[in-house]
């Protein structure tokens, strides 16, 4: 909402600079998001000339030797401009002004005339786009004046954001009366008067076929008037309002709707078919050629004005071309109506228009203002386009808003702010606001105007005292209820875990959006009956890339990868921790479940590059060795299993088991997947944990173990293993048969190449033995790496390679 | 004899002397004090010596092998100090060289954000809590005094998947839930994402939202200032704030609170479009509408709600100009925090 400091004088006399009545509104809930001169500011030192004679340059066909009179006597300037006639009040820059650029003018010399100063075009002065010839000012302007005063154009526009509940502060009088309750002063409305006719405007008959959607319906009819363009202070005062003048009629409807923040609209009374308005809503099928040119078609939903044969305007919204006022309009009906918020408020969506007549009607306007508004349109008609107005006002309102009462404890309202602001303080602040208030006992019955429907209980009261005392003056406290220990409730805590064990290892934690393409299913190669198809599509998504909600991270980890590769970002090690969204079915009956899980990503030379070691490129080992110690960092036992994920390398991936259930996957991603990503050069690993499970097995508090009070004795194997027999099931023959004396096992070296027969690999492992009661003698360590040795090979031909 | 003895003596002491390394002085040793070292050999000749002056020679003999015994160690440790010295000097690295250590990962600019503003609640006596993400109507618009056709509506462009379930707009649907499962006192705040039809260089389809909730007997409005005024300080450090009126449908009182620019304090610029203020949170004391709509009777218990942006607070605190940036994953920029 724009208005100007000058405008609201009209209604209300601010004691305060501009800068300052802007903070102070801001403080008071009327937000101040900027102030804009209306003019620049060095227009102050141009003044208002009057062309006294023009004459060619005597030695220049293209120049004008121009006599100006400038109120203390005629200045020779010399002007290039061809549109100037003798009489003309002109913008003049005499030597020593600054232009708005800050250009200075000087005296100057033209091929011998010495040339007192300069005259102006809009486009000059920044005040317009018009560039051609010198700016023509109205022939009221003061000669000598200083030309922003002249103008009127010393003035400041306040840009305002008005709240959705105050539409009442969207007028230049309700943001008035805010300034006139900070400043203790009175609004000044106009006064409004007009000269009826005998005649009875009842001449057009006003029909409301739908009272649902139109509480009030007022017609006023004018004849014989002048269309023609506005006044310089009406076109001035549009131009403070964002719009652009366009006749006198169609102006004065504008202005009236920014003074008193009701939407008028005026028909071309000729063009409607039987001299009627009926209220009513759209045929199916109806159509509509809206003003501004665009063809509408109209559903049964929606609110339109109509003569006795067709539409003529979208209630609330925009009129129609075929009643539009023209230049040829003598006659009109100036309509000043109340509309449904919510009707209005889903027509303009759905024709897709915000107009300012919508932006109003749909916040819910007070009915009560029609009245007043039309009658103020209708003395400016008089006015300025001569227009006679016939007796009376046409007014379809069946059920009168009245004021209605809201009853406040000004004690329960101190307890509610922690504010001590006295009762006659509270009760001087509703009255200045216009609320009248009635003390009854310990309470207030306060009566609200119909302007002020955002006031319905006590805490709207607690509100309107409270911005008015001034929310900086509440004394801050500490609350003292009940003491609390603050934390952080499940699964939170388990996630900052996740996090910092995944940190550690050297991955960033990325965030990828929820939402992702549809087509994501079929680029991860998920087969047609994975429950991960089963992806939520929104209505209205942003675009197709955005469309369903994700069921799975990796779709968003490759994408990342994907981004960071084509920026040439070779080392990817990421990780993201978020929610997957899964359905039990589609369509959407009830909240889906959202499953929390972790993703990670790795791809690219590791993120270590160091000189003197070899740091090498991302592995499986790699991955898997992040997930082990994800899982060791939260306690975790976890197994792996091969797997058949069709998104992943099919001889490189694995499940984690934890506690016998399914916590996820991980492997390299499949070729043809990678491909799809735009990865295919690169090996990618990713992996997938479900953070339910791995909460489920979180350990308790850990239970301390004697430390051991004899030594262990070290033996290394190194076996010849036949290739199809997996380590862990090398690794769980050699624990069974070394028994309670094995401590520890730890595989360090595998080796496959020509030292080794053909089909097998070489695995080396390091045995720790001990035992709790006593020293181990060299004897009984033999035994146990014999009892291994004979286990292996019977078990899995697996052989001590000596 | 005697004169042997002295020329074998003054040899020995001449020989420890020249000995460069322990090697060679372990030759000397062995030529002199060892068990057929030279002076050893005395000894055995004192068979040739006359017997009375076999004393006075043993004495000499013995002189000497202690003179020079003790030549041997004083050498051997001014030796082992030279060899250490020297096996330092060549063991010299070069410390500017870059040591040898995993590189570390980061967590999201944004959950460090969120931490530090789950710390200052944590100790305030607040519990983190979460909600759904994919919410129904009633939870995110209805609950919270917003209405079907309610214009609040608009400032919230909806992402729908049925008539009746929508992404959540906003973090405020999780006061909702909490009151639901539980009486008061509540004190809790709830991060997490939320989702709107808008997409530019400030705004993400996508954000993250930190709501606050606090309901208690006599909660008062100026609680509500002092709670985020602290939580202002710790943030942002000691600089003003202010509280002015502001419109939310869940909250009445309805404030935002503003602190002073961070980039040109106070003075006005960019950044705070020449206010000099920027604008930080939403808050107010809740609506009794959305009291009783939990089953609260606003006449025994009242309280202020508050709801802020994460990535808003995290662009004026790393200076990020484009919100895309946060959920581009660009490592480079991942790294930088
Ligand atoms: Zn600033």
């Amino acid at each position: 909402m724009r208005v100007s400091y000058r405008w609201l004088m009209d209604y209300v006399d601010i004691p305060w600079p501009v800068e300052e009545l802007a903070d102070r509104l801001t403080m008071a809930g009327v937000l101040v998001e900027g102030l804009e001169p209306l003019a620049p500011r060095e227009l102050a030192s141009l003044v208002v000339g009057r062309v006294e004679s023009i004459e060619r340059h005597p030695a220049a066909d293209s120049l004008f030797v121009c006599g100006v009179d400038v109120g203390g006597g005629v200045r020779t300037v010399v002007t290039g401009a061809t549109n100037l006639r003798v009489g003309d009040r002109v913008p003049v820059a005499l030597p020593g002004s600054v232009l708005p650029g800050g250009r200075r003018i000087e005296a100057a010399e033209f091929r011998g005339v010495l040339s007192e100063g300069m005259l102006c075009s809009e486009k000059e002065l920044q005040v317009g786009d018009d560039a051609d010839g010198i700016w023509v000012l109205p022939a009221d302007a003061k000669l000598g004046a200083p030309l922003l005063e002249a103008l009127g154009l010393d003035d400041t526009v306040l840009h305002l954001e008005i709240y959705p509940n105050r539409p009442d502060c969207l007028s230049v009088i309700g943001v008035a009366r805010e300034v006139a309750a900070l400043t203790g002063g009175r609004l000044r409305l106009p006064s409004l008067h007009v000269d009826e006719e005998q005649e009875a405007a009842e001449a057009a008959a006003v029909e409301v076929a739908a009272p649902d959607l139109c509480p009030r319906y007022t017609a006023r009819v004018m004849r014989r008037l002048a269309v023609a363009p506005s006044p310089a202070w009406l076109q001035q005062r549009l131009r403070v309002a964002g719009m652009r003048p366009i006749n006198n009629v169609v102006d004065i409807t504008n202005f009236v709707m920014w003074e008193w923040g009701q939407p008028l609209h005026a028909f071309d009374y000729d063009q409607l078919a039987g001299g009627r308005i009926v209220v009513r809503r759209a045929r199916p099928g109806e159509r509509l050629v809206t003003l501004d040119g665009v063809e509408r078609e109209l559903d049964s939903d929606m609110l339109v004005i109509a003569d006795a044969e067709r539409a003529v305007g979208v209630a609330g919204v925009m009129g129609g071309g075929n009643s539009e006022v023209t230049g040829a309009t003598t006659s009109v009906l100036l309509e000043s109506a109340n509309f449904q918020a919510a009707s209005v408020r889903r027509t303009a969506r759905r024709l897709g228009m915000r107009t300012e007549a919508s932006h109003r009607f749909e916040k819910g306007l007070d009915p009560n203002a029609a009245a007043a508004a039309s009658l103020r349109a209708a003395q400016l008609m008089q006015e300025l386009a001569g227009a006679r107005v016939l007796r009376g006002l046409v007014d379809v309102y069946p059920q009168p808003v009245a004021p209605h009462t809201v009853v406040c404890r000004p004690e329960r309202l101190r307890r509610l702010l922690g504010a001590d602001i006295s009762d006659d303080q509270i009760a001087a602040y509703l009255q200045s606001l216009e609320l009248s208030v009635a003390r009854e006992g310990e309470r207030f019955v306060v009566t609200v105007p119909t302007f002020r429907q955002d006031i319905q209980q006590e805490a709207d009261l607690a509100e309107e005292v409270a911005r008015l005392y001034g929310y900086d003056r509440v004394p801050e406290s500490w609350p003292g209820g009940t003491a609390q220990v603050g934390g952080q409730a499940a699964p939170l805590p388990l996630l900052d875990r996740v996090r910092d064990v995944l940190v550690a290892q050297g991955l960033l934690e990325c965030i990828t959006y929820s939402f992702v393409h549809p087509a994501t299913a079929d680029k991860l190669r998920w087969s047609a009956d994975d429950p991960r198809r089963l992806a939520i599509p929104l209505r209205n998504p942003l675009s197709e890339d955005y469309a369903v909600m994700r069921t799975s991270l990796i779709g968003g980890l490759l994408e990342t990868a994907a981004r960071n590769r084509s920026r040439g970002v070779r080392s990817v090690h990421l990780f993201e921790v978020g929610a997957v969204y899964q359905p039990k079915s589609l369509p959407l009956t009830e909240l889906p479940e959202e499953r929390r899980r972790v993703g990670i990503l790795m791809m690219g030379p590791l993120p270590r590059k160091q000189w003197g070691s070899h740091a090498g490129e991302t592995t499986f080992f790699h991955l898997k060795g992040a997930v082990e110690t994800l899982l060791a960092g939260l306690g975790v036992e976890g197994a792996f299993a091969p797997s058949s994920d069709p998104s992943l390398h099919p001889g490189r991936q694995a499940t984690v088991i934890v506690d016998g259930e399914a916590a996820g996957i991980l492997g390299e991603v499949h070729p043809a997947v990678a491909d799809g990503y735009d990865l295919g050069e690169t090996r990618v690993y990713v992996a997938e944990l479900e953070l339910s499970v791995l909460e489920k097995a979180q350990p308790g508090i850990p239970r301390y173990r004697q430390l051991p009070r004899f030594p262990a004795v070290e033996r290394d194997i190194a076996l010849l293993v036949p290739k199809a027999v997996p380590a862990e099931r090398v690794a769980a023959c050699i624990r069974e048969a070394a028994g309670a004396l094995l401590e520890e096992l730890v595989l360090f070296d595998v080796y496959e190449g020509p030292q080794v027969a053909a089909g097998h690999r070489s695995l080396a492992y390091a045995m720790t033995l001990r035992a709790a009661d006593r020293t181990l003698t060299d004897a009984e360590a033999n035994a146990v790496v014999a009892a291994v040795e004979e286990a292996l090979a019977q078990e899995l031909d697996v052989r001590l390679r000596r | 004899m005697q004169e042997r003895i002295a020329a074998v003596r003054a040899q020995a002491i001449a020989a420890v002397r020249a000995a460069q390394s322990l090697d060679e002085l372990e030759q000397v040793r062995i030529r002199f004090t060892g068990k057929k070292g030279e002076l050893t050999q005395l000894l055995r000749g004192m068979g040739q010596v006359p017997p009375e002056e076999r004393p006075a020679v043993g004495r000499l003999v013995n002189e000497a092998r202690d003179e020079v015994e003790a030549a041997l160690a004083a050498r051997q440790q001014e030796l082992t100090a030279l060899a250490l010295e020297a096996r330092l000097k060549a063991e010299a690295v070069d410390v500017t060289l870059p040591g040898w250590a995993p590189v570390l990962g980061r967590r999201h600019p944004l959950t460090q954000v969120l931490d530090e503003i789950k710390r200052v609640f944590v100790g305030l006596g607040f519990q983190v809590v979460e909600g759904p993400e994919i919410e129904t109507d009633w939870y995110n618009f209805e609950a919270l005094n917003i209405p079907p056709d309610h214009p609040a509506r608009d400032l919230q462009d909806t992402f729908f998947i049925t008539e009746d379930i929508l992404l959540r707009t906003q973090t405020s649907p999780v006061q909702i839930r909490v009151m639901q499962a539980q009486q008061p006192p509540v004190r809790v705040i709830a991060p997490g994402k939320v989702f709107r039809v808008d997409a530019d260089v400030t705004h993400s389809p996508m954000f993250h939202q930190v709501e606050g909730l606090y309901v208690d007997e006599g909660v008062t409005f100026g609680e509500l200032k002092g709670t985020l005024s602290i939580m202002a300080r710790e943030l942002f450090g000691k600089r003003p704030v202010r509280f002015r009126p502001s419109y939310f449908p869940f909250t009445e009182p309805s404030a935002e609170m503003d602190i002073q620019c961070i980039i040109c304090n106070g003075a006005g610029c960019r950044v705070c479009k020449h206010e000099g203020w920027l604008e930080i949170l939403g808050s107010g004391m809740v609506h009794p509408q959305v009291l009783r709509n939990v089953g609260y009777d606003p006449e025994k218990v009242s309280g202020f709600a508050f709801g802020m942006g994460v990535e808003r607070i995290a662009m004026l605190a790393y200076g990020i100009d484009d919100i895309r940036l946060f959920f581009e994953n660009d490592i480079r920029f991942l790294r930088q925090f």
